[in-house]
């Protein structure tokens, strides 16, 4: 008997440990998410304004604008940016971006995957290798953008996918990662990331119909614009993926908080029901064992 | 008029000024009050901010746009930092 309380005792106290460890992890993911918002909120008047110039410029010029970057090509090449948390413990948040991502290749790509033209660039650890291990092409130059999280790091990778997209080297770029809707709920996502969707004219959308100065011209400024909205799409997708992994993060070590409890909760009921079991036989013993020399 | 600098990282000036001198993609310009709506790219340099007649503050930027309207003027760049 007392052997069985002892190894309920350790039981009790290793969930206990654990337990504590998930509430701290979930404790810390609960202040990186906060600043991970903030990072979003920051950026948005940014972006927002990106895309009001654009559509300004649009707006003010007559008849689509041609671009490099704006090109449609037969698919031949395919360039998969999937962007993953580095670490793990944050439920099924790294499992379910990987699984997009290969339902993106099976059903919209298959036959570019048959011939070995669909490669993929991991942003964070766990989707590289993930794909690494089943045999995809995977490329990490910029696995360790989160170790780093900065708008030039991020930059950097929308420059090198913009070349490579420009040389030819692919002729779509498709962005897989996690929308940030709040601390529970991720939405996982595919984008197209190049070429870019055309801008339409829309003269019903025009707010500011000014006559205003283009310097230097329309054409050119368009041409500067899209790299930067394209800098901004992909920081963007960045960030809202780090806030998502901190929210999948703490959802998940907050349910395995509460799961400890439940286990400690049956864990004590069984160590009392020992611990009385024991005192239970001891004191029969006595008694017994004094009856016998009373007798 | 107002001045606005906005990057990825949030905004790093906002307020009312007399004028900014800008680092055009075709040369250096200065925006006052009341000028014509004006959308214009700016290579890396400096930006000068007018604060009041006898303050000014620098802002070393990157790359980006300016827009002008209504005496309201937003400063776009990838990154920018107080000299």
């Amino acid at each position: 008997m007392p052997g069985q309380l002892k190894e309920v005792r350790n039981r009790i106290k290793s969930v206990q440990s654990t337990q504590q460890i998930t509430k701290a992890m979930k404790m810390v993911s609960a202040a990186k998410l906060r600043k991970a918002q903030d990072a979003i909120i920051q950026m948005r008047p940014y972006a927002q304004k990106l895309q009001d110039m654009l559509s300004n410029i649009v707006s003010n010029s007559d008849g689509s604008v041609s671009m490099k970057l704006a090109t449609e090509r037969p698919v031949n090449k395919v360039l998969i940016i999937l962007v993953t948390s580095d670490r793990g413990l944050c439920g099924g948040y790294n499992a379910n971006l990987v699984k997009l991502a290969r339902q993106v290749i099976n059903e919209q790509y298959a036959e570019q995957n048959s011939k070995g033209n669909v490669e993929i660039w991991g942003i964070g650890k766990k989707g590289y290798e993930a794909m690494q291990r089943t045999g995809y092409k995977a490329n990490d130059t910029f696995k360790d953008l989160f170790l780093q999280l900065s708008f030039e790091n991020v930059q950097k990778a929308s420059a090198a996918a913009m070349e490579a997209f420009s040389k030819g080297e692919f002729d779509v770029v498709e962005l897989v990662y996690s929308q940030f809707k709040n601390a529970a709920t991720q939405q996982f996502k595919t984008e197209r990331f190049l070429p870019i969707p055309k801008v339409e004219n829309k003269g019903a959308a025009v707010k500011t119909k000014s006559d205003f100065i283009f310097e230097p011209g329309k054409e050119e400024l368009i041409t500067e614009l899209m790299p930067k909205i394209l800098n901004t799409q992909l920081f963007k997708a960045v960030l809202d993926a780090n806030a998502s992994e901190h929210g999948a993060r703490m959802t998940a070590m907050d349910k395995a908080s509460d799961n400890a409890n439940e286990l400690l909760r049956s864990l004590r009921i069984s160590y009392n029901r020992a611990r009385q079991a024991a005192i239970t036989t001891e004191l029969t013993e006595i008694v017994s064992g004094a009856a016998a020399l009373n007798g | 008029m107002n001045l606005e600098i906005l990057t990825p990282l949030g905004k790093t000036y906002s307020g009312e000024v007399i004028g900014v001198q800008l680092p055009g993609i075709d040369g250096s310009f200065e925006v006052l009050d009341n000028h014509a709506p004006l959308v214009s790219a700016l290579k890396a340099g400096q930006v000068k901010v007018l604060v009041e007649k006898n303050r000014n503050e620098s802002y070393k930027i990157q790359g980006g746009f300016v827009e002008v309207l209504n005496n309201k003027v937003t400063v776009l760049v990838e990154g920018s930092e107080a000299v």
